[in-house]
């Protein structure tokens, strides 16, 4: 079967995000920017399957600037078999994206596709659900496993309580949970022969969208500083500031 | 005008978020109905109906809401949404599953996580991990919003208010039900709990992190973790508190062994008063903390229960 991985670029985890001085948005100017880690995980999943012989082929797709090509020779690199880049220098949201990218699940008929739950950038955890909604599929989200039996996938979700396990007809959706499994890194010849992959470039204006925005962004500020306290001798006065000063305990 | 919050409930418990996310949905400024959906919800929506701003109580009890499935939830909550401007639910789970499948449904952008209202079309809410807060204004003619519960105060009561059936039943053929297993627990719950303790990687195992449950028991606390605990497989996945866990704002927030990575404090660092104890001195968690303790956890937890 075919599988599906929409990913995104966005800031590198460890970089501490900065708000642009007239708090129009955060600043990514020289910035490091890498694969949305949820997104890491699943094309991690997605070559698996097809490891287990479970996927036949693999396609990696991104929407965003030029600048995404290179998310996607990174998901080449792990072993994606051909990469589709919807090109666009607009700022888009959630339900554009999930727009855009069930326009290329309707080309590519996928029978699974899977996303990363959210990316670390704007934190939405959106896309999937709304994308499995416009193509009415079934939805398994937060996946810390994932099984294909039989023409349906059981996928077990990290719940507030625990887990629980739902059983979707396939075609499905499936976001990924970060325990769902341990990405590789790619090695130096499967770099190499990345560059060598399809890379399918299309205009998003071309398939057909409304991309109006439906979101106004007014202004992002820093948020409220937390100081440093006191460093305390040991535990007598730990428990002493706790109750006379902090009045917590 | 009208504000449709869906309620938060978990095997015949009736969350705290629910009443949090009706908190938030009263600065709104519109009437609130509460729609609860799953089986034998009797004694529940009661429950719901006596929580302040409620004007009614639709309830939709049937076995095919009994695991709240994004598919069905999400169809049961379209049926509805003709009457209503503002639909909103908490950002648990359940909420986070259903609710953008609701939004794309209803062809509108969902406002994920919001920490204050505004107006009501303008929320604010955190991007990038906390590290900024985002003002942003919804131009769809329907808000469908998900809700930080940890931001809002928990309502007051009021006299009872009408309950009402739904019954719309909407068993979709797209997913079904397996199995569920769920963690238990004697403590208080991590996200409603007003002292949480929290262990890290410094606890080195799982064994070490019952040196936190004593003092858990002296101060009715809950017991969380940072992601490099879990993923070191020291505890359950759903004690991680953190961006991709558990938000939590207690009264005091004790963390044993974490260094305080962007991802821990962004679940975190809205806490009242903040304890952390590290043998590092540098380590990033004492630039938040209140009160931090250079120690080594293993010396220090065993005074720490003695002294409370």
């Amino acid at each position: 079967m075919k599988v599906l991985v929409p990913i995104k670029r966005v800031i590198d985890y460890n970089v501490k995000a900065r708000v642009k001085s007239d708090k129009t948005d955060v600043d990514l100017t020289n910035v490091k920017m890498a694969m949305n880690p949820f997104c890491e995980i699943a094309i991690e999943e997605a070559i698996r399957l097809k490891e287990a012989g479970t996927a036949s082929e693999v396609i990696a797709v991104t929407i965003g600037p030029k600048a995404s090509q290179e998310q996607l020779r990174t998901a080449l690199a792990l072993g994606a078999d051909k990469a589709i880049h919807i090109e666009t220098d607009e700022k888009l949201e959630s339900l554009h994206i999930a727009k855009l990218l069930a326009k290329i699940v309707e080309q590519e008929a996928p029978e699974l596709v899977i996303l990363g739950k959210q990316s670390i950038d704007s934190d939405n955890n959106q896309t999937g659900q709304m994308l499995a909604a416009l193509t009415k599929r079934g939805q398994g989200t937060f996946a810390s496993k994932v099984e294909v039996v039989d023409g349906k996938v059981n996928v077990t979700r990290e719940v507030d309580g625990g887990l629980q396990t739902v059983a979707l007809s396939l075609p499905a959706i499936v976001t990924t949970d970060l325990r769902l499994n341990e990405p590789r890194y790619a090695s130096l010849p499967n770099i190499m022969k990345a560059k060598r992959k399809p890379l399918e470039v299309i205009a998003a204006d071309t398939l057909g969208v409304d991309l109006t925005a439906r979101v106004q962004l007014i202004s992002v500020e820093e948020p409220a500083k937390r100081t440093a306290g006191i460093i305390v001798e040991d535990v007598a006065q730990l428990v002493e500031k706790l109750k006379t000063e902090a009045k917590v305990i | 005008m009208k504000t449709l919050v869906i309620a938060e409930h978990d095997n015949g418990v009736l969350k705290p978020e629910t009443s949090k996310t009706i908190n938030a949905a009263a600065k709104l400024g519109f009437p609130i109905d509460v729609l609860i959906a799953g089986e034998n919800l009797g004694v529940l929506s009661e429950e719901v109906a006596l929580i302040n701003g409620v004007a009614s109580v639709l309830v939709a009890d049937n076995a095919v809401y009994a695991h709240q499935l994004a598919e069905s939830m999400a169809d049961l909550v379209l049926s509805l949404a003709d009457s209503y401007s503002h639909i909103v639910v908490s950002a648990t789970t359940t909420g986070k599953n259903f609710m953008p499948r609701v939004a794309a449904l209803l062809d509108v952008a969902q406002i994920s996580e919001i920490i204050d209202v505004v107006d009501a079309e303008t929320f604010k809410r955190p991007i990038y991990a906390g590290n900024a807060i985002a003002t942003v204004k919804s131009l769809d003619s329907k808000k469908v919003i998900t809700v930080r519960a940890s931001s809002f105060d928990l309502q007051t009561e009021q006299a009872s208010a009408p309950i009402k059936a739904v019954n719309t039943v909407s068993d979709s053929a797209l997913s079904s039900f397996v199995s569920d297993e769920q963690t238990k627990s004697e403590r208080p719950e991590l996200t409603a709990a007003t002292v949480v303790i929290s262990g890290g990687r410094g606890m080195q195992n799982g064994e070490n992190f019952s040196l936190l449950h004593g003092i858990a028991d002296k101060l009715g606390a809950a017991i969380g973790a940072s992601r490099a605990a879990v993923d070191a497989g020291f505890v359950p996945n759903d004690m991680q508190v953190g961006q991709t866990g558990k938000i939590v704002a207690p009264n005091l927030y004790i963390a044993v062994g974490i260094s305080g990575a962007i991802q821990h404090l962004a679940g975190m660092k809205d806490s009242k008063v903040i304890v952390a104890i590290n043998k590092d001195p540098d380590a990033p968690i004492f630039q938040v903390a209140d009160y931090g303790l250079v120690a080594d956890l293993f010396d220090v937890l065993p005074q720490l229960e003695q002294a409370l």
